[in-house]
């Protein structure tokens, strides 16, 4: 084989070296220009999208009292994979946690993930978390993450504000919203006005390594959206007055609802027992809510809003207004009481020993039970169609919002009970008349009534003839406005000029000396009121109470309930009384009677 | 001959500018591997991109020395450079330190050296030396048989260390071999056998005998009359071995071949499709790559490169930075710099009155051309994973000094090549 032979062969080294970078270049090719997925992954990898969590709006009352507040908290975090040579006796009791414990939690955080942090403790108060974060790096792979929970400066209105909880699974699957670690308001204001509280989440797209570890802003924070915080609510409610009924109802189970009728604007909305809120923020918050979830007198029930009582004597107000629109009494009308009302020996309403007979204002004054079972009997057989007169009287009596729900923004209510023409034939196969119901007259029978619709019906009498919603939010720090329809009148369907004699009665059951609750007496101011005592067949009757202050141009309506506490006089009318005078005067004048409805002690198994 | 010539007189300019080129693309990628927007001195010596530039200076220097040599320094002292080279290899087996299971470095203090990479040159100066004699056959078996001991120490020092990617180089000498007389059947005998083992893995025994016999068929037929009737055994011989050969690949493959480099092979293949423990590089890398596009995300703005998606990313994967941030345009360009220089070193061999610089030129090129092409081949998926570095562009002063050394070795010889007579 000749050189030039020899020479000629480096074309088949050119060709193979053209070749080999074809070869590259092809693959390059498919890798670069004909592959869309490959930015997609690269991207996927390398942005890590995180959540920016808006702060939740603070809560004000009426008078600018901040009533629910954000206080940092610490959840302990650990990293399986950095711990090195742990000492975990004095680790646990630096942290407060059994050492069972903390070997639970450590094996769930490795079996979570090695490599990322987990909570240990979740809900660490302020203080422990400040004075673990300064211990915390002689523990690597331990770290407190702060984030924000609930504090309540004063300990009262829980069930007024409500509580937020980690949102469950059930609620999570309803609002597409919300992600796994999220807050959500589960009662009270909290819940009415979730959306409003929480703000809107953020998003921010940070870059992460192939360790999970952020690195940076991805594309310089092009893409983030910041978070919107929450609005701050100024609720209606008058926290002294709140916690000043919340004292008075210690020891005893009931209610107390107290509105403004000008604004319906709720002042305070009490339930009995309740509880301190702060107990359901933090690291004891599952022990407590078992706590209270289990103990019978049911403390996380909201009896302001869903305890139905019958509204007893109170409802004599409604039945003489309705006698008065329809003109089958007039306010000279008088009825004989022996001891009650007598229709057959089987049907008979008792009374109480008074003077006979009674026009209507003492009627009302000295709430004679034969004086409105008279009456009631006139207004159902007003045309003889025992049909057509019950439905003119249950219209009247749904007017002043009984019988259903009040589509306000509280977050739990109930109907209440004002028997239907249909719901009594369903009761009663036979022919029912007027003797039949005759209980309706005096609030008995099948009526049903919340606290709130109570006080609320006090308050459309006080405003002689209308309502208000009541409501609970009075304004927002933000653009969200509250429901227009609350500042709207609702008229009953009873005329104005029939509530003057009404309200005359109201104030002689305090003033007048034969009246059923002098006790509610205010030096100086004109309180117009009505006992109620509802017949309870499970034990003691429930002690009733509504009123409204001043006579003229009325500032507050209040119902109040206390269970088991006999007449409406013994607990219902000097609970109203004090809270009246508080409010108004911002005052106590009577010590005694104050001092006597604290200490008082209802509660069966309560030790004083 | 002792002339005195200035320093940078008959140097190749058009090489030393690829060279230079091709290392300043390397030290950004490099840079761009390690750069933090808020830490980006470039002289910050902790980091890659500050040593790299160490080794970039003192590879400066190194280029110095070379070019004072007189002309004949290397061939005069080509066995005696190999016999240290040699000793450097077997020296590390015995003191050197165990890094990732293999013993390839010498460790001196924070200081590494990888003879492995200074055995290349000296190679390829002692076979230089051996075929520069006047009129050696290259198709005698005598004279195959010493170069192949020539090249078979380095290849065989390297297996035990063990480092297969650097031993599987020394394959790059085909080139040369090939251009020095080495029959043809040689270069088809080693592709052939490339192809058949890849086909025994891809298709059952059947197909493949089917395709040999046809090939072979197809040979006979087509070769001339009066060649076949003196070798028409060769046919039916070739099928033979290559059927006998391609039932052994299964033998080889499971019983000489280690389980990762068996996985590695079947990832290339498609036999296992992963993408998360043994697939977990070759798929951040094809997503490096692949995510660039035509144009690139932009100098600095990789993702999979600077987030540590990419393992290796400024050694063995080092072409990802590439194929992200200037994406199909700049693996163009630096494959077309990767092509021009080694075509160039082709063109100037060729030029060569000695055959040993012509030897060590051909070398060269082969050498950058297997690292290049496996290089590059593996991070976008067409050759299985082999742990070698990309020419001038990897991280490593072992492997920057050692293909500088290369380099400009084949440049100070062919600056003298006016007086070879």
């Amino acid at each position: 084989m000749s050189k030039f032979h020899l020479k000629d062969r480096q074309f088949v080294t050119y060709i193979i070296f053209i070749l080999g970078a074809a070869v590259l270049l092809g693959k390059l090719m498919a890798l670069q220009l004909f592959s869309g997925d490959y930015e997609y992954l690269a991207e996927r990898n390398a942005m890590k999208k995180e959540m920016v969590y808006p702060v939740r709006g603070s809560i004000f009352d009426r008078n600018g009292e901040l009533l629910v507040a954000n206080q940092r908290s610490f959840d302990l975090m650990v990293t399986p994979r950095e711990v090195k040579g742990l000492d975990t006796a004095k680790f646990c009791q630096l942290v407060d946690i059994s050492k069972e414990r903390f070997v639970k939690t450590m094996k769930r955080a490795q079996r979570y993930s090695r490599r990322l942090p987990s909570i240990l403790i979740k809900d660490l108060k302020k203080a422990q978390g400040i004075s673990l974060m300064e211990q915390m790096h002689q523990y690597p792979g331990f770290y407190l993450q702060e984030r924000t929970a609930r504090e309540y400066p004063i300990p009262a209105g829980a069930n007024v504000f409500g509580y937020i909880s980690q949102i469950p699974r059930f609620l999570m699957e309803k609002d597409p919203y919300y992600l796994p670690n999220d807050n959500i308001g589960r009662t009270g204001v909290e819940k009415s006005y979730e959306e409003v509280l929480r703000g809107t989440r953020g998003k921010k797209y940070i870059l992460r390594d192939v360790h999970n570890r952020t690195k940076g802003s991805f594309q310089a924070g092009a893409m983030d959206v910041p978070a919107i915080p929450g609005e701050d609510l100024t609720i209606t409610i008058d926290m002294k007055l709140q916690a000043y009924a919340e004292k008075l109802m210690i020891n005893k189970i009931g209610s107390v609802v107290a509105i403004d009728p000008s604004t319906g604007e709720i002042l305070s909305m009490v339930t009995s027992p309740g509880f301190d809120p702060n107990m359901l923020v933090g690291r004891d918050r599952s022990k407590n809510y078992n706590l209270l979830n289990e103990d019978p007198a049911k403390p996380l029930f909201d009896r302001a809003l869903q305890g139905q009582y019958p509204p007893g004597s109170t409802f004599k107000l409604i039945n003489a207004l309705i006698g008065l629109q329809e003109g089958v009494i007039s306010t000279n009308t008088s009825f004989k009481c022996n001891n009650g009302w007598y229709f057959s020996p089987k049907l008979k309403v008792g009374c109480h020993a008074h003077q006979s007979p009674l026009d209507l204002r003492n009627a009302i004054a000295q709430s004679c039970n034969a004086y409105f079972c008279y009456e009631y009997r006139r207004i159902l057989e007003k045309s003889n169609d025992i049909e057509l007169d019950y439905q003119t009287w249950y219209d009247h009596v749904r007017s002043f919002g009984l019988g259903n729900y009040l589509n306000n923004d509280l977050y739990v209510g109930k109907r209440g009970l004002v028997p239907s023409i249909k719901y009594n034939d369903a009761r009663m196969p036979f022919r029912w008349r007027a003797p039949t119901l005759i209980s309706l007259a005096i609030g008995q029978d099948a009526l049903l009534a919340t606290p709130i619709q109570m006080a609320n019906m006090c308050a459309a009498i006080a405003n002689r003839g209308y309502y208000y919603t009541p409501h609970i939010l009075k304004s927002t720090s933000g653009s969200f406005e509250a429901d227009s329809t609350f500042s709207e009148r609702k008229y009953t369907s009873i005329d104005k000029k029939h509530f003057g004699p009404i309200i005359d009665g109201m104030q002689m059951v305090v003033e007048n000396k034969k009246g059923t609750a002098k006790n509610a007496r205010i030096k100086g101011i004109e309180v117009c009121g009505k006992t109620g005592t509802a017949e309870n067949p499970h034990g003691k009757d429930h002690s009733i109470f509504i009123a409204f202050a001043p006579k003229d141009n009325p500032k507050i309506a209040i119902a109040v309930y206390v269970e088991n506490a006999g007449w409406g006089s013994s607990y219902g009318s000097p609970i109203a009384s004090l809270m009246i005078e508080q409010y108004l005067n911002d005052t106590i004048s009577r010590p005694q009677l104050e001092a006597r409805m604290i200490n008082a002690n209802l509660l069966e198994d309560g030790t004083d | 001959m002792g002339r005195t010539k200035g320093l940078f007189e008959h140097i190749d300019w058009v090489l030393v500018g690829l060279y230079f080129l091709l290392v300043l693309l390397g030290w950004m990628s490099i840079y761009a591997n390690t750069y933090q927007p808020d830490n980006s001195n470039i002289f910050d010596m902790t980091q890659e991109h500050g040593k790299q530039l160490l080794w970039i200076g003192s590879s400066v220097v190194l280029i110095l020395f070379i070019l004072m040599m007189t002309g004949k320094m290397f061939s005069t002292y080509s066995l005696l450079i190999y016999g240290g080279a040699m000793l450097s290899l077997v020296l590390v087996l015995i003191i050197g330190k165990q890094v990732g299971g293999a013993r390839s470095w010498f460790g001196l203090g924070s200081f590494s050296i990888q003879p492995s990479e200074f055995a290349k040159f000296a190679t390829l100066l002692a076979l230089g030396s051996f075929l520069s004699v006047p009129q050696l056959d290259l198709k005698k078996i005598k004279n195959q048989l010493v170069v192949g001991i020539i090249i078979g120490i380095p290849a065989f020092l390297i297996l035990l260390q063990p480092d297969a990617g650097s031993a599987i180089v020394y394959c790059s000498l085909i080139f040369a071999l090939h251009r020095e007389g080495l029959p043809s059947s040689y270069l088809v005998i080693g592709f052939s056998s490339i192809v058949l083992f890849l086909l025994a893995l891809l298709f059952p025994f059947t197909i493949v005998a089917s395709v040999i016999v046809g090939v072979c068929v197809l040979g006979f037929l087509l070769s001339n009359k009066r060649k076949r009737k003196k070798v028409w055994y060769y046919y039916p011989l070739t099928a033979v071995v290559s059927m006998a050969y391609s039932i052994s690949v299964d033998f080889i493959y499971s019983n000489i071949l280690k389980t990762h480099q068996r996985n590695r092979i079947d990832i290339i293949l498609g036999k296992i499709e992963d993408i998360k423990d043994i697939g977990w590089n070759l798929y951040q890398s094809k997503i490096a790559i692949g995510s660039g596009g035509f144009s690139g995300k932009g100098y600095l703005e990789g993702t999979q490169t600077k987030l540590n998606y990419v393992p290796e990313q400024s050694t063995d994967f080092i072409f990802c930075t590439v194929g992200e941030e200037w994406g199909f345009l700049g693996s163009l360009v630096v494959i077309g710099l990767f092509l021009a220089l080694i075509m160039r070193l082709i063109f100037i061999a060729e030029r060569q009155r000695s055959i040993f610089s012509r030897v060590y030129g051909y070398g060269v090129a082969g050498i950058i051309f297997i690292h290049f092409f496996i290089n590059i081949g593996m991070a976008i998926g067409i050759v299985p994973v082999i742990g070698i570095p990309l020419p001038f562009f990897s991280y490593g002063g072992s492997s920057l000094w050692g293909f500088t050394v290369l380099l400009f070795i084949f440049i100070q010889l062919d600056s003298y090549r006016k007086d070879i007579l």
